[in-house]
């Protein structure tokens, strides 16, 4: 655990795309608080005026401050990642583990229902389920999580097979054992780490997909604001004020990058056999 | 080979079946629909369009009535745009999206494979981090983020196309760019990867030793290997063009697959909403099947299992 902590934070990259995570994470929680400004609330004598020290990124059309903005919608755009990452990897763990343990004709079954699932067109489902529960902020979450656990499943399956006919597991059974003791105690601790490694990775990819429907108008809804919703303001109002998508949009881009960073990291301290692939 | 594409094909129409199924449940939960929400009609013309359009049988006879039409090739008309076939109106979207969407896929392809090689035939070099950094930034950089951005400089300072709209012959060229350039960014990432382990295996030191030039190795033997999983990705890229698509086509406009896709599920237009999604797993469903067939024909290692 530690050697692989070491090997993370020796790639300065790594050590740097955590950092500005947690400052990302700092900034996104306090900032709306102690921000004089609501997110929401316009001031229309400021239209869309330059950086001042009363607005350190300025305001947009409608007097709104605009780092108030970019920090609200990224608070919710992170909450929307972390949580339907959770989703995906609840529904990805429980699924993956009953197939593994139960093996056979059934985990086949199990994982070609998986392969079926891959060739859905998901995007429509989504687009749906938005226009259907009318884009409530918990459905986001749980529809992009229902997506989005395929991958997740897969890897706890593979994860399970390999350990559950391990001599600890066998050791843990002959001395009498129950079968819950042993998923809780022995299979699902083991588990964990290529599950924290691969939901790492999925987190930039649920943040995308949230992005994109808030986007098309499906997602967040204004004046409620995330970082999908900013930029489509900024691109709808580019041609006059290109920095309002140019704000929301840096944001964006850095924590993605920050984040596949990072789970590329974790992947590579975690699991050393993967480096030689890279 | 014939059992495995049979049983490909089989687990197929059974994709597109659940589809049709999860399509036709969700959108009869859409609030209102197609014809209930119309205005300033009376109650004996909105029982009269429901009765031709069959609405008023149980649900579980309508979902047979729905696939009835789909295995039958009968296809029903849509609701919103009265008297014009949801294949008629699938006839008039589909060459918008797979115009970009091929384009898309063949600049990401031209990119990103020389970029991918290039990188993993000088590794460690400032070609191999240059194009690993730029790989990354593409990866992270959303496409409708990259789309306004592609949108101000060609469109409206450079003004060499149209910024909105399907009209110019030209008017593909910057969607298929926004697509292209993140797609490509992928390709560039996994080529390397798999060029660079390739080149580390014992039949690449084989070719060396009885006297292959370089170029023959590398393009000859190694990259033949070294394109599967490239090829395997662009299963999943082409449900990401889809997806890709909607954005896309929202930020220039066009009159594409998506476009009509997100205005029929928002206007309760349940025939076309139906016919779209189902267009779209058999879309899938094809291309899986065509990257099956290839991975095949490239790789005789590959054991075809049904």
């Amino acid at each position: 655990m530690r050697a692989a902590w070491q090997r993370l934070m020796r790639q300065r990259m790594n050590a740097w795309a955590l950092w500005f995570l947690v400052a990302l994470v700092l900034l996104c929680g306090v900032g709306p608080e102690i921000s004089p400004y609501d997110q929401a609330e316009q001031d229309l004598e400021l239209k869309a005026t330059n950086p001042s020290l009363a607005h350190w990124l300025g305001t947009d059309p409608l007097g709104r401050d605009m780092l108030t903005r970019i920090l609200h919608g990224g608070r919710v755009s992170l909450e929307v990642g972390l949580l339907a990452t959770g989703v995906a990897a609840i529904i990805g763990v429980i699924y993956g583990m009953m197939s593994g343990l139960a093996g056979g004709r059934i985990d086949s079954a199990m994982m070609r229902i998986v392969d079926i699932l891959y060739a859905f067109p998901f995007i429509n489902f989504v687009i749906l389920l938005m226009v259907i529960v009318g884009r409530e902020f918990w459905l986001i979450f749980v529809a992009i999580g229902a997506v989005e656990w395929l991958t997740m499943a897969r890897v706890v399956r593979g994860q399970v097979l390999a350990l559950k006919n391990l001599e600890f597991v066998t050791a843990a059974r002959a001395s009498g054992a129950g079968f819950w003791h042993i998923v809780w105690k022995h299979l699902l601790p083991n588990v964990m780490g290529p599950v924290i490694i691969y939901a790492s990775l999925t987190v930039p990819g649920v943040m995308l997909l949230e992005a994109a429907l808030s986007f098309l108008g499906l997602g967040i809804q204004p004046p409620d604001a995330s970082w999908g919703v900013l930029i489509r303001e900024g691109a709808n109002s580019m041609e006059t004020y290109p920095w309002m998508l140019l704000y929301p949009g840096i944001f964006f881009s850095a924590t993605l990058l920050a984040l596949n960073l990072l789970g590329d990291g974790l992947r590579d301290a975690f699991d050393p056999k993967s480096m030689s692939q890279q | 080979m014939i059992r495995f594409l049979l049983s490909r094909f089989l687990q197929g129409i059974v994709v597109i079946l659940a589809v049709i199924t999860i399509t036709f449940t969700l959108s009869q939960m859409v609030p209102g629909g197609a014809i209930r929400n119309e205005r300033n009609v009376s109650e004996e013309t909105k029982k009269a369009q429901e009765e031709y359009y069959g609405l008023n049988k149980p649900w579980i006879v309508r979902l047979g009535l729905t696939i009835k039409h789909y295995v039958t090739l009968d296809l029903p008309d849509s609701y919103h745009y009265k008297g014009r076939g949801v294949d008629e109106i699938i006839a008039s979207g589909f060459p918008v999206s797979a115009a970009v969407g091929m384009a898309g896929l063949t600049i990401a392809l031209l990119i990103g494979v020389p970029l991918g090689a290039i990188a993993a035939l000088r590794p460690n070099t400032l070609e191999d981090r240059g194009s690993t950094l730029a790989a990354t930034l593409g990866i992270c950089t959303p496409s409708m983020v990259l789309g306004p951005l592609i949108a101000m400089l060609f469109g409206l300072k450079l003004r060499w196309f149209n910024v909105a709209g399907w009209f110019d012959s030209s008017d593909w060229v910057l969607p298929a760019l926004t697509l292209g350039i993140i797609y490509s960014a992928y390709i560039a990432r996994l080529t390397r990867g798999s060029l660079r382990e390739t080149l580390a295996q014992e039949f690449i030191r084989t070719a060396r030793a009885k006297g292959a030039s370089e170029g023959s190795v590398v393009f000859l033997h190694a990259m033949k290997l070294a394109s599967l999983p490239v090829l395997n990705f662009l299963g999943p890229a082409a449900a990401g063009l889809l997806t890709g698509s909607f954005i896309v086509e929202t930020i220039f406009q066009l009159p594409g697959l998506g476009q009509f896709f997100i205005a029929a599920a928002t206007n309760g237009d349940h025939q076309l909403t139906i016919a779209i999604s189902t267009f779209y797993a058999a879309l899938i469903v094809g291309f899986n099947l065509l990257v099956d067939i290839l991975q095949a024909l490239l790789n005789p290692r590959i054991r075809l299992q049904a």
